[in-house]
């Protein structure tokens, strides 16, 4: 069994990335778990969706210390959620940080760079992408979901590949969208090249 | 998704018709079947869960088979028909689909659903995975229509918002319904009810025992720690003794009520010792405790009671497995990694989205009552979030519709302050007309806000009676808010566009200085169903970095950067707000 963890702000994105993931595990003829935070949450809120597969999945949730992969789609959201990683799990980052109302109301931004610098200090593997140059590539911020799992694809740790995502995406995107988010697949996965 | 599921079993079992009221986490059955359904399923969006409760009464009445999918919470208003119609029964099998919520993470309460199947004495089903879902919702239909009984069927936010690799059939319409047939049956009557009484208590034992062999209600191993365990607590219970299993037996009860004594007696006949597992209350602990001093045996129940489990939130593999740990002594499985000198993250609360026009319209209010003492009742919807700084405009919120009665009872108990009632537009054809009825028969002194987004927008932006269109597609006729306060007898009815900031503070003043029960409707629609407007930016020449904007409306696009405010272009959609409020006018479209 392998687990992915993805975490973030409502309206970035997290459940249609966990969907693809499972939807290409499905296509390898695995089993899929997946939970989703949906709700009040969503609403600029953490989301966390969690992402099993394999031969057999015994329950939704991913324990502490047991995901293979962690995506984030923000790098404060990644930190929070660092715990559930394994001591040699994969994480995957976007590098902007969407500074919650409450720490610009109190003048306490936090610096996206510490936050980085933190991932990359205490995980054995820490694959930055560049959410800005996202967003201008594929001409929207709403491509980052699908570049982080391109990148996770290319990584390999979770066992699917390139293939499996793109047969997911193709059947799980709109077709108006498609092109958007083939590049920012193409575009995670260079990401890890090299 | 687990909800999906439910819908695709309910569709595969011949459901004819399906009605409910939106809520996290039930919202996505009534979306799927109206997405799958095949000819001849009638589905809606109900007023509220009380008129969707009666709409499935009346279909399984007449020998349709019916549907009806609610939260937790809308189960208390639908709760005077599903008192009565148990005693009543029905001919065509009858589901009543209850999301219950444990944390909770998107409700009011805990409450648990399987306890209303006691207090009803209608069959409760749990499902434990989206998979059993799929096929327990087809057996639920058998069993309601075998028995002439409504049953439950019960689930929780991880089996309903979990996804599982399902193979669906291709669904076929369901047969037309026998029609409703006169008879004295349907008429509920003190007589009746005192047979109905007796009849009920008399099934029971029966239920019980024809439960007991039920499939899904299981006792799997010989180990000598049994665990007791319904829902999705079973598998958190399987993964937290996975590589363990022969210390264990795992009573798996997928009817809590009636209770499966039977295999109950039989699960703790062969173990040393019981722990139970269960979310939200200590329904399966208490039955077990029950049947222990019933059957005088001597064996040990730990769980919710003496504290053993948790008594709220969520459960999980990592808390089952602590609990070994701490009651048997057995060394943990899952181990949280300790990480040191982690910077600190702000926390993250949900707000209201960037230009949503809530926003403007609790700003619009706060300012025309600045200086004055005024109490802002809530409601239930995205516009619970206006209380969060620096809005801070939410001072009550109880349930649905409660805001307007409750301003009502602050005014009489306190004349001296302005008593304001947010309520959103499917909240107030849900249940706020009443409430509004209250005000002018009793002669209260308030202003009604109406929050009309055109949509029901927390749960996912579903259809109401106000939007003029249908679940089913169709296009009806809408019911004008306005029309129905002035119908109701209000004098004073104003509709104003929020985003317009100078007039809806000027509307919200001139209401303030009139008595009586006065209402402004704040119309423009929630941001996730309009194409987005270009973004503002922030001209930094002209920024004196005041940050009125950032402290006082709490956007989530607005940030402080370089003692100036900036606007994060990827998620302002240009409501214009900013722009109107900032003394020096530095906030403006950005040049094409």
């Amino acid at each position: 069994m392998r687990s992915c963890l993805l975490c973030g702000v409502g309206g970035q994105g997290t459940v249609l990335a966990s969907r693809i993931i499972a939807a290409a595990a499905m296509e390898r003829g695995l089993f899929a778990r997946t939970a989703e935070t949906i709700g009040m949450a969503q609403r600029g809120g953490c989301v966390v969706s969690h992402v099993r597969i394999g031969e057999q999945v015994p329950s939704p949730l991913i324990p502490p210390g047991q995901a293979d992969a962690l995506l984030g789609f923000e790098p404060g959201e990644t930190v929070r959620n660092l715990k559930y990683l394994k001591p040699d799990g994969v994480v995957i980052v976007g590098n902007r940080a969407v500074q919650p109302v409450t720490a610009a109301l109190a003048g306490m931004d936090y610096n996206a760079e510490t936050m980085l610098d933190y991932l990359k200090s205490h995980v054995k593997t820490c694959i930055v992408l560049d959410t800005d140059e996202i967003t201008r590539s594929c001409g929207s911020p709403k491509a980052l979901n699908v570049a982080l799992v391109g990148a996770m694809a290319r990584s390999g740790v979770m066992g699917l590949d390139a293939k499996d995502i793109e047969t997911a995406v193709r059947a799980r995107v709109k077709p108006r969208f498609l092109d958007m988010n083939l590049k920012a697949l193409q575009y995670g996965a260079d990401c890890v090249r090299g | 998704m687990g909800n999906e599921a439910i819908a695709a079993g309910a569709l595969a079992a011949g459901v004819s018709l399906v009605a409910g009221y939106p809520g996290t986490p039930s919202t996505e059955v009534l979306e799927t079947v109206a997405k799958r359904k095949p000819d001849g399923v009638y589905v809606e969006w109900s007023v509220n869960e009380k008129a969707a409760m009666e709409v499935a009464a009346g279909a399984a009445y007449a020998g349709a088979r019916s549907l009806v999918t609610m939260k937790q919470v809308g189960l208390n208003v639908a709760s005077d028909p599903l008192m009565c119609v148990n005693y009543i029964g029905i001919k065509g099998g009858m589901v009543v689909f209850v999301a219950d919520d444990p944390g909770p993470i998107s409700s009011q309460t805990e409450q648990d659903t399987r306890h209303f199947g006691q207090y009803a004495k209608i069959p409760v089903f749990d499902a434990s995975s989206p998979e059993e879902a799929f096929e327990m919702i087809q057996e639920a239909f058998d069993f309601s229509e075998e028995h002439g009984t409504p049953v439950i069927f019960r689930a929780t936010t991880r089996v309903c918002h979990s996804c599982a690799s399902i193979d669906v059939p291709v669904f076929k319409s369901p047969a037309p319904a026998e029609g409703f047939v006169k008879d004295s049956r349907w008429v509920i009557f003190p007589r009746l009810s005192f047979e109905s009484k007796k009849r009920l208590e008399a099934r029971e034992p029966k239920l019980a025992e024809l439960f007991a062999a039920y499939k899904r209600n299981t006792v799997t191993g010989h180990g000598r720690i049994g665990i007791a365990c319904g829902g999705v607590s079973y598998a958190y219970v399987m993964e937290a003794i996975a590589g363990r299993e022969e210390e264990f037996t795992v009573f798996k009860v997928a009817t809590p009520y009636p209770f499966p004594t039977k295999l109950a007696a039989e699960f703790l006949d062969g173990v040393e010792t019981c722990l139970v597992i269960e979310e939200l209350d200590s329904v399966l602990e208490d039955a077990l405790t029950y049947m222990k001093g019933n059957l005088e045996i001597r064996k040990e129940i730990k769980g919710k009671r003496d504290g053993s489990v948790p008594c709220a939130g969520e459960l999980s593999a990592e808390i089952v497995d602590g609990i070994l740990e701490k009651l048997f002594g057995m060394p943990r499985r899952i181990q949280t990694p300790a990480f040191d000198d982690m910077p600190s993250i702000p926390v993250r609360p949900p707000v209201l989205c960037a230009g949503c026009p809530h926003r403007a319209s609790f700003y619009a209010v706060k300012k025309a009552m600045a200086g004055k003492k005024a109490v802002f009742c809530g409601d239930i919807g995205c516009y619970t979030l206006g209380n969060a700084a620096p809005l801070d405009m939410v001072d009550t919120c109880l349930c649905m519709g409660a805001g307007i009665t409750i301003a009502q009872g602050l005014n009489h108990a306190d004349k001296a302050s302005v008593n304001f009632a947010f309520v959103g537009d499917s909240t107030f054809f849900a249940s706020g007309i009443t409430g509004v009825v209250n005000a002018v028969y009793n002669q209260a002194d308030m202003i009604l806000i109406v929050l009309d987004n055109s949509t029901t927008a927390m749960t996912g932006h579903q259809p109401h009676p106000g939007i003029g269109r249908t679940m089913m597609g169709e296009v009806s006729a809408a019911v004008s808010i306005e029309n129905v306060l002035k119908g109701i007898g209000l004098e004073f009815v104003r509709t104003v566009d929020p985003l317009d900031y100078t007039k809806s503070v000027e509307v919200i003043k001139e209401a303030a200085a009139l008595k009586g029960v006065r209402a402004v409707i704040f119309k423009s629609p929630c941001i996730a169903i309009v194409k987005s407007g270009a973004p503002l930016a922030v001209d930094s020449a002209k920024c004196v970095g005041c940050a009125k904007c950032i402290r006082e409306l709490g956007c989530p696009a607005l940030s402080f950067s370089e003692k100036k405010a900036v606007i994060d272009e990827t998620l302002c959609n240009g409501c214009g707000l900013c722009a109107k409020i900032c003394p020096t006018g530095c906030i403006g479209r950005e040049e094409a």
